[in-house]
């Protein structure tokens, strides 16, 4: 019984909200009601279900993975929550994945459901307990503190400018036009950015994803039965992780080594050599305008100090040589956490079938990418797809 | 047939109701440094690494982010499970099977003694809007439980009460244990009232302490252990969370995870093929509810067997001789590593004065405890 | 399959809806405390920022001098080997001019914004930081590779916290 080849082959969403009148069951329940739908499956064709949810601080209910059980489809079927952060929505499908790769199951609906807006007065206040217990709380800090820090350091070291950064939040923020589920898509100039709030110095309110709602799926399938399933599975054919040290303030922030190496783990396992010419389309983890290129980097989709000029020349636009989230990313199309990285693993999935109606990218690409990112600036998660 | 997978290195702390000299990093890493040691490996050779915790538990937010310095994962594959230990070997043994994966090392921690308002986090877990409202305490939950087994005529309650005696009986003979006991069944039968029926001595008391085992695939498995313990079969599953709509009498979900983990391990009739199990006595009528979903006893007969000594250290087949939960104390996440830890000690022989003459397959269950209805089981074999 | 073609779930609500009681909502503060072993390493740490020091520890492997101490090195995976104190002076490596609260409300008209940075602490390996605070200072003149000297709380208002160390100050001339 050796390794399984693991496919995509159905996917499901929500709209992503700032509020929804929806439960987080019931928002786990819709999208899993359309991944299944989407391929023609029901609840009895799945043999394992994988659970992603961020902190149980933004529901406020402890053992949040037992909570949302039955609206993920887990009753009475194996079910199981992995939990890595920010970066949960990614690994999401690469919990699913050794479901079904180490021949255990044939099936996994895999579900990711995040409802931050139960958290009052705000969910940011839920971060604040993501911080050392004894040698950092008892400053206050808050979320937007570590952001700010590592894009401070991040501009300081290539010398890169504020004005260069919006243009990321533009970008997203443009396509998501044209993103159905997309909560926060419109047209801004970097002026729009600059003048928006200081938050946290060098971070300004339109540098950041809001706040959400929502939900996403997916339905992983072994070889064998993807092939019944339908003509256009999407195999997940790298997968990677890796987690830095929590003493994060001795690290460099300038670049994220975790993400380096949880991408050469997937491309690895992918056969990938050149990821800058193999990877022809991805969907790096913006939760900040600055991470994208960041994250980019990190990919080794860029060289180190360089992924602003790629951005400056156009070539990660929709149309570019390297479209980058084309979907309108976490800024655009709405950050509920979990959610976020699975939206970000369907919309590669969709961009290789040749589905993604007014957001496709030109060229037929056959292999992309989706990462996330997490923690104390220290969990990188990555997935590489082919059709 | 599928490839096993070894454990191939164990360590682990006492279980102790206090740990006041040792922060959570200190205790992992003391588990940590004996299992890699047993194994004879370094972190740099680990390929995984599978912590289990939950957040509020901790006290932390995202607590993924504090699992992997006392480990040596610094910038390695590392992830958490927001379960039991045993949904992390799951994991495990998972990454083994894709073939991808050699070694693999989980974990599991409890501090316990650090959390100082534990009624109100176990509410915490209730449904918000249904059921915190009516401010009942998280036992109350166990309570109708226990009064629903009793009422059907599962068990009387003087056989429940024998399970205490029986557990905290055999934590005597375990060194790690904290809470080992000479009782008898009227003390339990007179501790104080929890939640009718449950009494104070049917509960586990709370305890810290920490597991670390290292995995391999079997193929590994000579070069880095004599004495390997193999995982025959896994399983998990989750039965209603609601309260409203769960079934009161049978552990549904304990039920289905044993019957994967059995379908695994090609185990046709349990009852014969176990020697000895570790199951979750969070309450002691849990231990029997338990033992009969996971089809040891016919529904009905465990609380007599116990009564006759057949579940006691030289019974037929003994239950939770490491002492259990009511005896080691419960361990939250960590409980399930508790259970295999001392099926890998009863399987290499070396369990001391309460070794179990030829135990060669055993069997670990576990349950994420009030309110929840999830649960884990595992199969191993010397 | 196209998301255009499928009705999505998730049905926004409105602030209003919420304060206007049109939709019903259940409001629980948790109960939640926690008292966290500091052990050895960041025991001793609390217990010299109380006598207005800074200690770290040293592997004797890697050579590195770690600050916040901790009994093992992570990276060597070996117990550490000893105490050193290190200066309560330091480099920022990064820092933020932050209007924002712990909670995302504003800091108040008037208010000075929170001023965290990450500070290399001088006698620690290079690299090693802290994370704290900067005072005494305009916000518009903190630069990356400034040195800072630590403000401490006088020594009877000490408790044994990160916050015996008011914040950091440029360290002038």
């Amino acid at each position: 019984m050796a390794y399984q080849r693991v496919a995509i082959v159905g996917a499901g969403i929500t709209k992503f909200v700032r509020r929804a009148q929806e439960t987080g069951k019931e928002l786990a329940a819709q999208a899993s009601k359309m991944a299944l739908e989407s391929c023609g499956m029901t609840m009895d064709d799945i043999e394992s279900v994988s659970l992603g949810t961020a902190p149980d601080a933004f529901d406020g209910v402890h053992m949040k993975g037992e909570y949302l059980s039955d609206g993920s489809g887990g009753w009475r079927k194996p079910y199981m929550r992995q939990f890595v952060g920010g970066g949960t929505g990614v690994f999401a499908p690469i919990h699913g994945w050794y479901h079904v790769a180490s021949g255990m199951f044939d099936t996994c609906l895999v579900v990711c459901s995040e409802k931050m807006s139960s958290c009052h007065p705000h969910p940011q206040g839920a971060f604040k307990t993501i911080f050392d217990h004894t040698t950092e709380q008892p400053l206050n800090p808050t979320l937007i503190w570590i952001f700010a820090l590592e894009m401070n350091r991040f501009m300081q070291t290539y010398g890169i400018t504020k004005e260069e950064i919006a243009l990321v939040s533009v970008k997203n923020k443009k396509n998501a036009m044209d993103h159905p589920a997309a909560q926060l898509p419109m047209e801004i100039t970097v002026e729009d950015v600059m003048n928006s709030e200081t938050l946290a110095w060098p971070v300004n309110r339109l540098d950041i994803s809001p706040a959400s709602d929502g939900a996403a799926a997916i339905v992983l399938a072994s070889e064998h039965v993807a092939k019944r399933i339908t003509d256009k599975p999407v195999w997940i054919d790298g997968v990677g992780w890796n987690l830095d040290t929590a003493y994060w303030a001795t690290r460099d922030l300038y670049y994220p080594r975790y993400v380096e190496k949880a991408a050469r783990m997937a491309y690895d396992m992918a056969g990938i050599k050149e990821p800058k010419r193999e990877i022809e389309i991805a969907e790096p983890y913006d939760p900040f305008d600055y991470k994208e290129l960041h994250h980019m980097e990190g990919l080794l989709l860029a060289d180190r100090g360089e992924a602003v000029q790629m951005l400056l020349d156009g070539k990660t636009q929709r149309d570019g040589d390297r479209p980058m989230c084309p979907s309108g990313g976490a800024l655009g199309v709405g950050n509920p956490i979990s959610a976020t990285g699975l939206m970000k693993i369907i919309e590669i999935f969709l961009q290789l079938r040749g589905e993604a109606g007014k957001r496709q990218v030109p060229g037929n690409p056959r292999c992309g990418l989706a990462q996330a990112w997490g923690d104390l600036m220290q969990v990188g998660t990555v997935v590489v797809m082919r059709r | 047939m599928r490839e096993r997978v070894a454990i191939a290195g164990l360590g682990y702390t006492a279980f102790t109701s206090v740990s006041p000299g040792s922060s959570y990093r200190e205790l992992t890493y003391e588990a940590a440094v004996k299992a890699y040691q047993e194994a004879g490996i370094e972190p740099k050779d680990v390929d995984s690494f599978v912590c289990t915790s939950e957040d509020m538990l901790e006290g932390y937010s995202i607590s993924d982010e504090y699992c992997n310095d006392q480990l040596g994962a610094v910038l390695k594959p590392a992830q958490t499970i927001p379960g039991d230990f045993l949904h992390s070997l799951a994991v495990g043994v998972m990454h083994i099977l894709t073939e991808k994966f050699d070694i693999v090392v989980v974990q599991a921690l409890s501090k316990a003694s650090n959390m100082k308002t534990i009624p109100d986090l176990l509410n915490f877990a209730f449904d918000p809007v249904l059921n915190r409202p009516l401010d009942v305490t998280a036992y109350a939950v166990a309570g109708l439980e226990m009064n629903r087994f009793l009422v059907e005529g599962r068990a009387t309650r003087e056989q429940c009460a024998a399970v205490v005696v029986k557990n905290k009986g055999n934590a005597l003979r375990n060194p790690l244990a904290g809470y080992g006991a000479a009782i008898t069944v009227d003390h339990v039968l007179d501790s104080e009232p929890v939640a009718e029926p449950v009494r104070m001595l049917d509960i586990a008391p709370y305890a810290d302490g920490a597991v670390v085992m290292v995995l391999c695939s079997e193929k590994l498995a000579p070069s880095l252990t004599d004495k390997p313990v193999w995982i025959n079969g896994i399983g998990w599953a989750s039965d209603s969370p609601t309260i409203e709509s769960r079934d009161w009498s049978d552990a549904v979900a304990v039920r289905l995870a044993g019957d994967m983990a059995y379908r695994m391990a090609g185990i046709a009739c349990p009852s014969k093929e176990i020697d000895l199990a570790e199951v979750n006595d969070e309450i002691s009528f849990k231990e029997l509810q338990h033992l009969e979903a996971l089809r040891l006893f016919e529904p009905g007969q465990a609380g007599k067997a116990t009564e006759d000594g057949k579940t006691s250290l030289d019974g037929t087949l003994p239950v939770n001789v490491s002492g259990g939960g009511l005896g080691v104390g419960h361990l939250f996440e960590c409980s399930g590593a508790q259970k295999v830890l001392e099926l890998v000690l009863q399987l290499r022989g070396e369990a001391g004065s309460r070794q179990v003459p030829g135990a060669g397959v055993g069997l670990a269950q576990a349950w994420r405890g009030i309110p929840t209805t999830s649960a884990a089981v595992a199969i191993l074999s010397a | 399959m196209e998301l255009e073609k499928f009705e999505l779930g998730a049905t926004p609500l409105k602030d209003s809806a919420i304060k206007e009681g049109k939709v019903l909502t259940v409001a629980k503060k948790p109960n939640l405390k926690y008292a966290w072993d500091n052990g050895p390493a960041i025991g001793r740490y609390l217990a010299e920022l109380k006598e207005g020091r800074i200690i770290a520890r040293k592997c004797n492997k890697c050579r590195r001098i770690m600050i916040p101490p901790r009994m093992f090195c992570e990276l060597c995976w070996r117990p550490t080997d000893e105490w050193v104190y290190v200066e309560d002076t330091g480099t920022v490596n990064t820092f933020s001019i932050c209007y924002v609260n712990w909670d995302a409300s504003r800091i108040k008209k008037g208010e000075k914004p929170h001023l965290p940075a990450v500070i290399e602490i001088d006698g620690a390996s290079p690299g090693m930081g802290i994370l704290h605070v900067l005072g005494e200072v305009e916000p518009e003149k903190i630069k990356i590779g400034m040195k800072v000297r630590a403000v401490w709380k006088k020594p009877e208002e000490r408790e044994g916290s990160i916050t015996d160390i008011l914040y950091f100050k440029p360290v002038r001339g």
